[in-house]
Parts: structure tokens; C-alpha cells; sequence
């Protein structure tokens, strides 16, 4: 008897093993092989015909820290992940609770909320392009109409990166109100009644019930919106290029600049490790302190 | 107030949903500290009427006062009530005691006061050793608890339930069913219960509140509603097994009272004042019927039998009783034992007059008088 439940046991692990083994294989492939290639790529200096590739250690990554670009990418990669994140989560869920609730035309609400989402990255930076272009641009009509002179709004250090913000989330609100909209639809009515009934209003019903019963979606969203906002930058290549004078440069475009324009594999091998350590880093923190405290059904 | 005010009033309300269903001109008096069913069967408007009450619904016409103040159109958290729903509707994030206490948080109650509360509210519902699980971590019959805990904890004198045992199992549902019973004689307060199991409405009862189609069908103490059905309806609803009703033209023509149209007639009699002989030769009269089967259940026997043009009857017969199916049995009554409705609109007719000359049905039930008049 004994041995028949060992020998059930040792068959589950290993029909468990025969269903993960396509995902780990793939996965072994194209992600955990690249990442290892890409750190031992960042630990060799740069080969050239005349001078092949040596052993460097960590000279990559000093090179990395004393140059001054990096600290402006990664300034402005911080502000971008700090404004788009929480922004985008907020407008997510003010459209959300809006577009759930009882109004007329709500299905139109939702889909013109969820348009933005469905335009390729690359058809929104088009679509902004216009709107930013001085002059003639719709922001500038607008601004032009209390009488403001035109503004070349990517084109000057101050606006630039600040534009670049506008337009994700602009592109990522509509997106994370979805999960919103999913998770606030699986929210028994009964339970608004109840609070109704027990005296709160819709602020307290929202704060001490709603948000409590969202926070898992939150916590999805905010992963991703912190994914996304290291991932996302096919906008950059339409708006500013990074530029004027790196004002709206990000971590990932710079990598690209570095790996393809520059042709300088090593140092965009070094940064790539950097940006997963703190990736991994923060989901860990993140996991460690929210996870405690939400509430799953 | 003078003790013959009612404590819920509702007058000719309305509520019509698009598709012409809701509840139509209800009117209903409810006097302070009595437990009041609304009975009905499934889409009647029971929900909608408790809803009405508790102000999760507005009216489209009429007016509701609940303690003397008109309330039609004032929001639930003023009405001065608690609920149950069905669901419970927990909050599933918030442990048993934050659950209890959500209202008396909300209204900003002091925390020695919360806390006596909620120990008291512990107690009265057996809850104690509980308060720091969530909903999910509990047992059907405990989430009913918390639920009923949350209701009484802020001491409001109306308490509403919408269905609150429906998803609990038989044995459990009979001993919460006399819980809430007795929890609301302990703190006196006014219970609005809606069910659509009848056993539940006249077990728990003082006033029992018949619906059909949105409209009260009749309202009354759980016996008038036994003895005194006021329309056929409410005859074949109340009851289990339910009263026989059959067309008068399939019974002899001698038993039917005198002045009572046989062509438009009803007729009903409860399984308990059947009597049932195989005997088919002594009895002067009776109606000749074949047995389908019997049910036996310990303390009785249900025999159903089959009558030629009608749907059939049972009959109720103490301890054991063994008849074959096929027999031809002779069943017969006492004559103000039976009821006799209109055939068309439903109505009783012929109020059934003195009892004397009736066989005692074998129910415990009796026609209580001290009743608060509706
Ligand atoms: N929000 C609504 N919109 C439209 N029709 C409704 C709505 N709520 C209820 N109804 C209709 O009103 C009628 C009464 O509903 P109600 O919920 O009061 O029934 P009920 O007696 O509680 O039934 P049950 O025993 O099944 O709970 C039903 O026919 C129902 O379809
Ligand atoms: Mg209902």
C-alpha cells in the first residue's frame, strides 16, 4: 500500500516534470541562456579586428558609472517610472469606477477609453506627434487660443521628457482600466448595499471596500506598469530620439544606441544586467511588503 | 405614539420595473416588535418589497413610514435598520469582529463602546473565538452568524432578512430558523423575513404576508392562513403536502352546499380531514378514488390517490397505514372541513361555518384570536 502511494507520488512528479518541460525548454532558450550569455558578454572588452575581445571584470560597468549619461538616463528613467506608474494607475481606476457605474452610453465610454490602448505604440507617437507640433499642433491651438505663443513641446529640454509622459499614459490608462473594470465586475452588488446600509458612503465604501477587494489587481498592474516603463520606449524613436541634448533619453533606448548605433555590444551588455538586478530587486521588495497585506479570493 | 400605530406603514406603493413586473399597490401595516413573513413564490416581489423597506429601492408611488416618520424618500443608512442578505454579502476582506463592526466604525462609534458591542453581539450569536478568521475561513452556518451578528450589533429596531437560511443544509436551517426566532423575542425587536419555503413562514410567523405576482394575495396569522385561505391560491400555497383542489363538477353532486354554483366551483380539502375507508359499500356518500402509492414517514402515512377528472389528492392518515396501489378506496369529510373557492378569480366562498359538526384535523395548529389585527 505504502509502496503503491510512493510509486503514485513519484508518477505525479513526473507527469508534473513532463508538463513544464516545453515551457522550460523555450524558456531556457530564449530567456535564461541570453540573460547568462548577456552577463558573461558584459565582463569582456569590445573586440575589434586588431584587437580581439579580453577578460575585462567589472571595467564595463565602470566605465558605465563614471559616464555622465547614464546618470541623466537613469534620472529620467526614475522620473518617467515615477509619474507614468502612479498616474496611469489612478486615471486606470477613476475610469474604471466611472465607466462601471450605471451611465447612459456606457459601453461607448468604455470603448472610447479602451481606443487608445488598441493603437499600436508607434500610430499613438504619430498621433501625438501631431498634436505636439508647434503652431499647428491641437495642443498648441488649444494653449494659442487663451493666447500663449507656440511651444515646440519635444523640442526643447524642459518639455520634452514630460510630453514623453504624456503620451504613455494616455496609452497605458485605458489598458490597466480593463483589470479594473474585470476585477470591479466580479464585486458582488450586494456588498455596496450592505455598506449602503451599514451607513457608508461612497467614499468610505470605496476606500474600505472597493480598494481593499482591488488591491490584487493593483499589485498586477503596478508590476506591469513598472515592466512597461523600463520596456516601453517605441514612442522615443518617433518623438524625440532621446533628445534634445538627452533630456528624454531612457534606459532601454540608450542600450539600443549603445548596441546598434554604436556598435558597442559590452557596455550595452553591462547596462542590460543592471536594469534586470533592479528589476529583480524591486518585484522582490515589492512581493515581500504588498503581498502581506492583500486580500485574495 | 399610541400602541396601535403601526410600526411600518406602507401605503398603495408601486414599484414597476420595465417589463411590467415589481410589486403594484401594496399596502401593509407592520406593528412594533413582531415577526412579519413575506411568503411568495419565486418572482412575487418579496425582494423587491424588502428592498422598498430598507430603501435600496425608491418607490414610484406610495408612501412608507417606518416609526412614525415617513421615510419614502429618505436613504437606507437614516431608516434606522439592519439587513441580511441572502449572500450575507461579508466583506471578504475584513475579519469576523471588522465585519461586525463595519457600521458602528462608519458611524463613528467610541471604541469602548464597539468593543461592549461586539462582545455582546459575539456572545448572543456564538461567535466567540471567531473574530479574527475571515468569511471564507468559516462554515455556511457560521457566515449566517456573522451576517446576523452584523444586523444586530448597531441595535436598530427593524431587522430585514432577504432569504438568510436559503443556502444553509435542512438540519442546520431548522435550528438557526428558532436562533433567529429567539433572538428577536430576547431583544424585542421588529423582523421582516422573506422565504419562499412555507414551513419557514408559518414555523416562524406571527404575521405571515402571502404574495402573488406583486400584489398581497393574503396577510394574516400563520393558522388563518391554514384554516382560512383566502383564495385557492393561497389554499394549494400553504400547507405540505398542499391542499387537494378540484373542480366541484367531479365530486357528487350532494356534497356541495347548497347555493354554490357546481359550474364555477372549487373545491379543496386538506390531506389531514381526508378520510379514507376501503370499504366502498357502508358510507352513505363518499367519492370513489384509486390508490397510487403511499409514503409512509414514521409518525404518518401520505396516500395519494387519484380521482377521475382532477389532478388528484392526498391523504394524511396517523402511524402506519399499508394499501396497496390499485386499491379502490371511498374517501370522504367532514363537511366544514372542506373549502370552497370561486373557479374563476380564485376567491373563497361560503366562509365554512361552525366547526361542531367537524372531524378535529390532526394539526397542532389553533386559531389564536390575540393576534394584532392587520
Ligand atoms: N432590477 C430589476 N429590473 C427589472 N426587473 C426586476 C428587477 N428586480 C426584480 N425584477 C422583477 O420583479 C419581479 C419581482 O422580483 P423579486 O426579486 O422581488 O422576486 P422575489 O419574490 O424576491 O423572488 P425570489 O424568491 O426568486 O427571490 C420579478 O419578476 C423580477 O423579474
Ligand atoms: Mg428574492
Amino acid at each position: 500500500m505504502n509502496d503503491m502511494a510512493r510509486l503514485q507520488k513519484q508518477r505525479l512528479a513526473l507527469y508534473g516534470w513532463m508538463l513544464v518541460a516545453p515551457a522550460l525548454a523555450l524558456m531556457s532558450l530564449f530567456a535564461f541562456y541570453p540573460a547568462i550569455a548577456t552577463l558573461w558578454h558584459s565582463l569582456f572588452t569590445r573586440g575589434t579586428t586588431r584587437r580581439p575581445s579580453v577578460f575585462a571584470g567589472i571595467e564595463n560597468y565602470n566605465d558605465l558609472f563614471a559616464d555622465p549619461t547614464f546618470w541623466i538616463v537613469v534620472w529620467n528613467n526614475l522620473i518617467y517610472a515615477g509619474i507614468t506608474i502612479p498616474v496611469s494607475i489612478i486615471f486606470a481606476l477613476a475610469m474604471a469606477l466611472w465607466a462601471n457605474a450605471h451611465i447612459p452610453a456606457r459601453s461607448f465610454v468604455r470603448s472610447a477609453y479602451f481606443t487608445p490602448t488598441i493603437l499600436p505604440m508607434i500610430a499613438a507617437a504619430n498621433l501625438w506627434l501631431f498634436f505636439y507640433t508647434p503652431d499647428l499642433g491641437v495642443i498648441d491651438q488649444i494653449t494659442g487660443f487663451f493666447g500663449a505663443s507656440p511651444t515646440n513641446w519635444l523640442g526643447q529640454p524642459e518639455t520634452a521628457l514630460a510630453s514623453v509622459i504624456m503620451v504613455t499614459i494616455w496609452k497605458e490608462a485605458g489598458f490597466f482600466m480593463i483589470f479594473y473594470l474585470a476585477a470591479l465586475q466580479t464585486i458582488p452588488p450586494d456588498l455596496r448595499e450592505a455598506a449602503r446600509i451599514e451607513g457608508a458612503g461612497r467614499w468610505t465604501y470605496t476606500r474600505r471596500v472597493l480598494l481593499p477587494l482591488l488591491m490584487p489587481t493593483t499589485i498586477f498592474v503596478f508590476v506591469n506598469a513598472m515592466i512597461n516603463s523600463v520596456k516601453l520606449i517605441d514612442h522615443l524613436f518617433i518623438l524625440t530620439k532621446g533628445g534634445p541634448n538627452n533630456a528624454s533619453k531612457l534606459i532601454l533606448y540608450w542600450i539600443w544606441e549603445m548596441a546598434f548605433a554604436y556598435f558597442d555590444s559590452p557596455h550595452a551588455a553591462a547596462m542590460t544586467i543592471l536594469v534586470l538586478l533592479t528589476l529583480g530587486l524591486v518585484a522582490v521588495i515589492q512581493f515581500r511588503l504588498v503581498e502581506k497585506r492583500t486580500h485574495y479570493r | 405614539m399610541t400602541a396601535q400605530t403601526p410600526f411600518i406603514q406602507i401605503k398603495s406603493v408601486s414599484r414597476v420595473f420595465n417589463g411590467g413586473n415589481g410589486v403594484h399597490d401594496l399596502s401593509i401595516d407592520i406593528p412594533r416588535g413582531s415577526f412579519v413573513v413575506l411568503l411568495g413564490p419565486s418572482g412575487c416581489g418579496k425582494s423587491t418589497t424588502l428592498r422598498l423597506i430598507a430603501g435600496l429601492e425608491t418607490a414610484d408611488q406610495g408612501m412608507i413610514a417606518i416609526d412614525g416618520k415617513d421615510v419614502t424618500n429618505v436613504p437606507p443608512s437614516k431608516r434606522g435598520l439592519s439587513m441580511v442578505f441572502q449572500s450575507y454579502a461579508l466583506f471578504p476582506h475584513l475579519s469576523v469582529a471588522e465585519n461586525i463592526i463595519f457600521g458602528l466604525k462608519v458611524r463613528k462609534t467610541s471604541k469602548d463602546e464597539i468593543k461592549t458591542r461586539l462582545t455582546e453581539a459575539l456572545n448572543v450569536t456564538g461567535l466567540q473565538g471567531y473574530e479574527e478568521r475571515k468569511p471564507a475561513e468559516l462554515s455556511g452556518g457560521q457566515r449566517q452568524r456573522v451576517a446576523l451578528a452584523r444586523a444586530i450589533v448597531a441595535g436598530h429596531p427593524l431587522c430585514l432578512m432577504d432569504e438568510p437560511l436559503s443556502n444553509l443544509d435542512a438540519k442546520l436551517r431548522h435550528s438557526v430558523r428558532k436562533d433567529i426566532r429567539d433572538l428577536q423575542q430576547r431583544l424585542g425587536i421588529t423582523v421582516v423575513y422573506v422565504t419562499h419555503d412555507q414551513t419557514e413562514a408559518m414555523s416562524m410567523a406571527d404575521i405571515v404576508i402571502l404574495m402573488k405576482d406583486g400584489r398581497i394575495e393574503q396577510a394574516g396569522h400563520p393558522a388563518d392562513l391554514y384554516l382560512k385561505p383566502a383564495t385557492a391560491f393561497a389554499a394549494g400555497f400553504v400547507g405540505s403536502p398542499p391542499m387537494a383542489l378540484m373542480p366541484a363538477s367531479a365530486l357528487p353532486r350532494e356534497v356541495v352546499p347548497a347555493g354554490l354554483d357546481v359550474s364555477r366551483l372549487t373545491f379543496g380539502i386538506r390531506p389531514e380531514d381526508l378520510a379514507l375507508t376501503t370499504d366502498t359499500t357502508t358510507k352513505a356518500w363518499g367519492i370513489t378514488a384509486t390508490v397510487n402509492g403511499s409514503e409512509f414517514l414514521g409518525a404518518e402515512t401520505f396516500i395519494s390517490v387519484a380521482i377521475p377528472g382532477t389532478e388528484g389528492a392526498t391523504a394524511r392518515l396517523p402511524g402506519r397505514v399499508h394499501i396497496a396501489p390499485g386499491t379502490q378506496v371511498s374517501l370522504s369529510w367532514a363537511g366544514a372541513a372542506a373549502h370552497w373557492f370561486d373557479g374563476e378569480d380564485g376567491r373563497r366562498l361560503a366562509p365554512t361555518t361552525s366547526r361542531q359538526s367537524a372531524r378535529e384535523p390532526n394539526t397542532s395548529i389553533e386559531t389564536d384570536t390575540a393576534i394584532p389585527s392587520l
